[in-house]
């Protein structure tokens, strides 16, 4: 369970550093050639720039590092808007904290 | 279909034993149970975990019986933790002190599925046939304690179905992450105790309200409502298609698209210690009798939703009809859906057939 006071809200608190939830296992998965986010009874297929933004989530970064470190990757990519925006739908079903 | 663009297997069902302390009338373990001395050792476990990774299988549930009555369970978790295997315990709870959940998540195990019978303890060590609350409610101490994941368990029936906001509330207290309503499916064990389990269709709109008004006040634990197909008209889609997603492997090796395929006689199944699970997945007969559309007859072949519900369960259809291949009878639409409204409206029973080993079994 979540202490809403020990966890900050989403994307806009500069404090937060993701990290994935401890019942999610983020792993490539050959046969397919994708991302997969493994819970139980579930697993979700994540786009080439969904695990690469996930990735990054090990709880060490904000969010401003973790797009700071795109950028050096996708210096063009429009990282700023869309980054925080995929990181709180991802928070919102749970398997970011 | 040809064999060449069968999709890879998402799912892996690993009953590594049928022996269980608990005798629930719903098991879904076959009325033939397999005998502790034909398991598969943990050595061939593992080769069937690493052939499954190599299949694209991702996830696991270690299941049984009870598979804490292995002990070398631990050594079956790691195989698949090393294969990349996602693997969730599922236990009565009965034998989960502690000590051995350490030692299964420090092999990797990811999650726990621990199952309830009934909200108080008369109604669920009735159900389970052993006296076993006080020991689940150990279990989901040790479960919260060690922080694993945990999802609850509760088949529902006539005989739960009135305490399901209690049942609920208990899930709650225990700290379950997610609560699995699963409406009995009549194959089996259950099957033979339909009389006695068959709810009305009062107490499932009941149950229904009650899940409604639970996720209106609380985002947790999350509910997970498994359909009854008995009063829908409408036949649940076995296992997302025969042969689509998941593989069954009984304690003996047995492979099947479902684990209450068992039941099926002539589909002669594949077992792991005969062929790699490469070939049973794309070639075995039993793997292919039912995929896709072609073996369909009326009214599924010609009908929209035949790659919705794939004309619902096999497993169904020959329980109640003899013939596998036939339109689940829980369509309205099939020529035999009177045989499940007949049942719904027959006399119910009170007494359980309790899940017993054969006589080949003593104990
Ligand atoms: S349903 Fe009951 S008897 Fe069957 S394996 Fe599960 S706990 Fe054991
Ligand atoms: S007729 Fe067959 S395909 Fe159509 S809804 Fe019924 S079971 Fe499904």
């Amino acid at each position: 369970m979540t202490d809403p006071a020990a966890a900050p809200a989403d994307s806009a608190d500069p404090a937060w550093r993701p990290t994935l939830d401890g019942s999610i296992v983020l792993r490539y998965d050959r046969v397919r050639g994708a991302d997969l986010l493994l819970m139980p009874e579930r697993a979700v297929r994540l786009s080439g720039t969904g695990g690469r933004i996930l990735r990054l989530c090990d709880g060490s970064r904000t969010v401003d590092g973790i797009i700071a470190e795109l950028a050096e990757t996708f210096p063009d990519a429009p990282l700023d808007a869309e980054v925080p925006v995929f990181l709180d739908r991802v928070r919102a079903r749970g398997w970011l904290r | 279909m040809t064999t060449t663009d069968v999709p890879p297997p998402w799912g892996l069902l690993a009953e590594v034993t049928h022996a269980c302390p608990l005798h629930c009338p719903y098991c879904s373990n076959p009325l033939e149970l397999v005998r502790p001395s034909a398991e598969l050792s943990a050595a061939e476990w593992t080769r069937v975990f690493g052939e499954a990774a190599e299949l694209g299988i991702v996830q696991a549930h270690v299941s049984g019986g009870e598979p804490l009555l292995r002990a070398d369970l631990a050594e079956i978790v790691a195989a698949a933790h090393r294969a990349g295997v996602y693997t969730q315990l599922v236990t009565s709870g009965v034998g989960l002190t502690a000590g051995r959940l350490a030692e299964l998540l420090a092999a990797g195990l990811n999650s726990v599925q621990l199952s309830l019978q009934d909200a108080r303890r008369p109604g669920s060590d009735l159900i389970a046939g052993r006296v076993s609350y006080a020991e689940k409610e150990e279990a989901a101490g040790v479960i919260r304690d060690a922080g694993a994941p945990f999802g609850l368990n509760v088949v529902l029936h006539r005989r739960n179905l009135d305490n399901l906001r209690e049942i609920i509330e208990v899930g709650a207290r225990w700290g379950a992450d997610r609560i699995e309503l699963a409406n009995t499916q009549f194959y089996g064990w259950a099957l033979r105790n339909r009389a006695a389990l068959l709810p009305t269709r009062d107490q499932l709109d009941a149950a229904k309200a009650v899940v409604a008004a639970w996720r209106a006040e609380r985002d947790a634990p999350e509910l997970v409502w498994v359909l009854p197909d008995y009063y829908e008209g409408v036949p649940k889609p076995c296992m997302g298609g025969w042969g689509a997603r998941t593989i069954t492997v009984g304690p003996d090796g047995t492979a099947l698209p479902c684990p209450a395929a068992y039941a099926i006689p002539d589909l002669d199944a594949p077992n792991v210690r005969e062929r790699p699970l490469g070939w049973i997945w794309t070639e075995s007969p039993a793997f292919n009798a039912y995929r896709g559309t072609e073996w369909m007859s009326e009214p599924c072949r010609s009908c929209p939703r035949r790659e919705v519900d794939f004309g619902g369960c096999r497993c169904q259809a020959h329980a109640l009809t003899g013939d596998a291949a036939r339109t689940d009878p829980a369509c309205a639409l099939s020529p035999d859906h009177d045989l499940v409204r007949a049942a719904t409206e027959a006399p119910r029973a009170d007494e359980f057939v309790y899940r017993r080993p054969g006589r080949s079994v003593s104990g």
